[in-house]
């Protein structure tokens, strides 16, 4: 294992981080297999059934099995949350790196995303999947505009440092050109605030998302993520709080894990900040 | 500021031109010709072209006047004036709620860096950042309204209801988004205390002998004020996107609600006026923590 590695899961809650995450992913990808059931196996007999053996979490109003639904549910929340932060690191980087290196376009660009940043994240989102149409791509690329900005910001603010250190100079001393010097001399030295923007705006994404979800303005109704499902069984939780309890847990399961991850990464990154958090 | 606010508004107004979909062909349904849809897009001016539009929209909003709602038919003015008396309440009550809860937290917290109390609240801000709002609002409604009958399930009173029967209502949605909230005034409270618990002249308090609440609260919390001020500030923005989602959850007839209906509805001058609206309020309220700073700290001055 590199050393970073090691060193970052010294520190054993950062550690748990890890393997919950990975066990969030493993049981979101091996659905099926785990649960032995069908999550759009209707048996209205069961319906609302406490959590037993035969249904570790219960059954939701259709008598659907619920491990099986957070499980397949995870699918869509996981992979709409990891969408958002790749395109919003790709994007906000490049953005950021525009801004933080070429001077003249610094300002205008700065300004554009202090206006994008003046609108509370969720009501941007709801507007924007609302003028875009509710589907799962829809709901991805309005996270991704929404997330953009806060990356954009982070990345400028690192280049502005990197650009003034004396390899960037050496490097354009030798006939570097600015395409080279970004790709192969700043960039690099940014990865690890990227990486931390990063697993920050997937635990975002997921919030998001569920909450998007839960309103009616994110994905279908049909498509089973977390938020859909809480959104979909509200209306029984006076008689079965766990159809409601169990999908919530689960999103804060995991962004709890990303939070965590993220922050111990943060904390390698700056042993100065490891007092603080 | 004025830069900012300017493209807010070209952001705002390219967002809603952006759309797919006729909002005049869903308002006039399945029976419209195409004489009807461009009799009823002239009214609405819709049928100029973009920049024409624009200008025109530009012109009525300096005279304050944010266009007229498609489908609830009133000036989208007025439709958010009506609705701005919850989000408003529910907004302060949840930041003072964050405020009570964030910041003696946090300084407990800085002051007892490292034992328990410290894990406790360090933890629960890490968790509060993590839990789902409407999740939470409804588990709590489960169990204050349903379950224990203490407040009422939704809604926000009979018309004409008082002041404290509407107070009421909004207890469970505003402890849901101060209690949430609160995790990040912790954490911002706690580092700021740190930094400032290190300097020399909170060692030359306790040097002199005061009691060591004096040191902790006149002279490290007073000088730890300007970032928390920042992140309160901050939290009143969060609020408005917040409640946007608690007030759903708990049907409250706010403006967060007006914007979900009129995003189902396409309703575009209502989520124009709306974004505009809560998007300069955002920028008002960073203006006034700025000058907020010479009061917290004399030292800056502008």
């Amino acid at each position: 294992m590199p050393l970073v590695v090691r060193k970052l899961f010294r520190r054993r809650i950062v550690l748990a981080a890890a393997i919950a995450l990975a066990i969030v992913v493993l049981v979101a990808t091996f659905a099926g297999t785990i649960s032995g059931q069908d999550p759009n196996e209707t048996a209205v007999a069961q319906r609302l059934a406490q959590p037993s053996l035969a249904h570790w979490l219960g059954t939701d109003e259709l008598g659907r099995d619920l491990f099986a639904r957070i499980a397949f549910g995870g699918r869509y929340s996981l992979i709409i949350a990891a969408l958002t932060a790749l395109g919003a690191v790709a994007a906000g980087t490049l953005l950021g790196l525009t801004a933080g290196f070429f001077r003249r376009l610094d300002a205008p660009l700065m300004r554009v995303v202090d206006a994008m940043m003046s609108f509370p994240d969720i009501l941007l989102a709801i507007a924007l999947v609302g003028i875009l149409g509710a589907s799962m791509l829809n709901v991805v690329l309005a996270l991704v505009l929404v997330y953009t900005p806060r990356v954009a910001r982070v990345v400028r603010a690192s280049t502005l440092v990197v650009r003034e250190l004396t390899f960037v100079e050496a490097a354009r001393a030798i006939g570097g050109s600015n395409a080279r010097i970004l790709s192969r001399h700043i960039l690099p030295n940014l990865v690890s605030p990227i990486t931390v923007q990063g697993s920050f705006i997937f635990a975002y994404a997921i919030l998001a998302e569920a909450a998007l979800s839960f309103l009616g303005v994110g994905v279908p109704p049909e498509m089973p993520t977390w938020g859909t499902m809480v959104a979909g069984s509200q209306a029984y939780a006076h008689q079965a709080l766990w159809i409601v309890l169990f999908p919530g847990l689960a999103i804060i399961f995991t962004a709890l894990s990303l939070q965590l991850l993220g922050d111990g990464i943060r904390d390698l990154l700056d042993p100065r900040l490891r007092k603080s958090m | 500021m004025l830069v900012v606010m300017s493209l807010v508004a070209v952001l705002v107004f390219a967002l809603t031109r952006a759309a797919p979909g006729d909002p005049i062909a869903v308002l006039l349904g399945d029976q419209a010709t195409a004489e009807d849809i461009a009799r009823v897009q002239k009214v609405y001016g819709l049928d100029r072209s973009l920049p024409e539009q624009f200008a025109l929209w530009l012109k009525e909003l300096a005279h304050g006047n944010l266009g007229d709602s498609i489908f609830l038919q009133r000036p989208v003015t007025r439709a958010l004036w009506e609705r701005a008396e919850p989000t408003t309440l529910l907004s302060l009550l949840a930041v003072a709620i964050a405020t009570l809860i964030g910041v003696p937290c946090g300084v407990v917290s800085a002051v007892f860096r490292g034992r328990a109390i410290d894990q406790l609240f360090t933890g629960f801000a890490m968790l509060g950042a993590s839990v789902p709002s409407f999740w939470f609002g409804l588990v709590l409604m489960q169990i204050f309204a349903v379950s224990l009958g203490w407040f009422p399930v939704s809604g926000y009173g009979e018309p004409g209801a008082s002041l404290a029967a509407r107070l009421h209502c909004l207890v469970l949605p505003a402890t849901v988004l101060g209690v949430l909230n609160s995790a990040l005034i912790i954490r911002f409270t706690r580092g700021s205390m740190l930094d400032v618990l290190d300097e020399d002249y909170v060692r030359t308090a306790r040097a002199k002998g005061l009691p060591e609440t004096s040191v902790v609260l006149k002279h490290a919390l007073r000088n730890a004020l300007v970032p928390i001020v920042t992140v309160i500030g901050l939290t009143v923005a969060l609020m408005i996107g917040g409640a946007v989602v608690t007030e759903t959850v708990f049907g409250l007839p706010g403006v967060g609600n007006l914007v979900v209906s009129a995003v189902t509805r396409r309703d575009y001058p209502v989520i124009q006026g709306a974004l505009l609206v809560v998007a300069a309020i955002y920028v008002i309220v960073n203006f006034l923590i700025d000058l907020l700073y010479t009061v917290v700290d004399p030292r800056v001055s502008y």
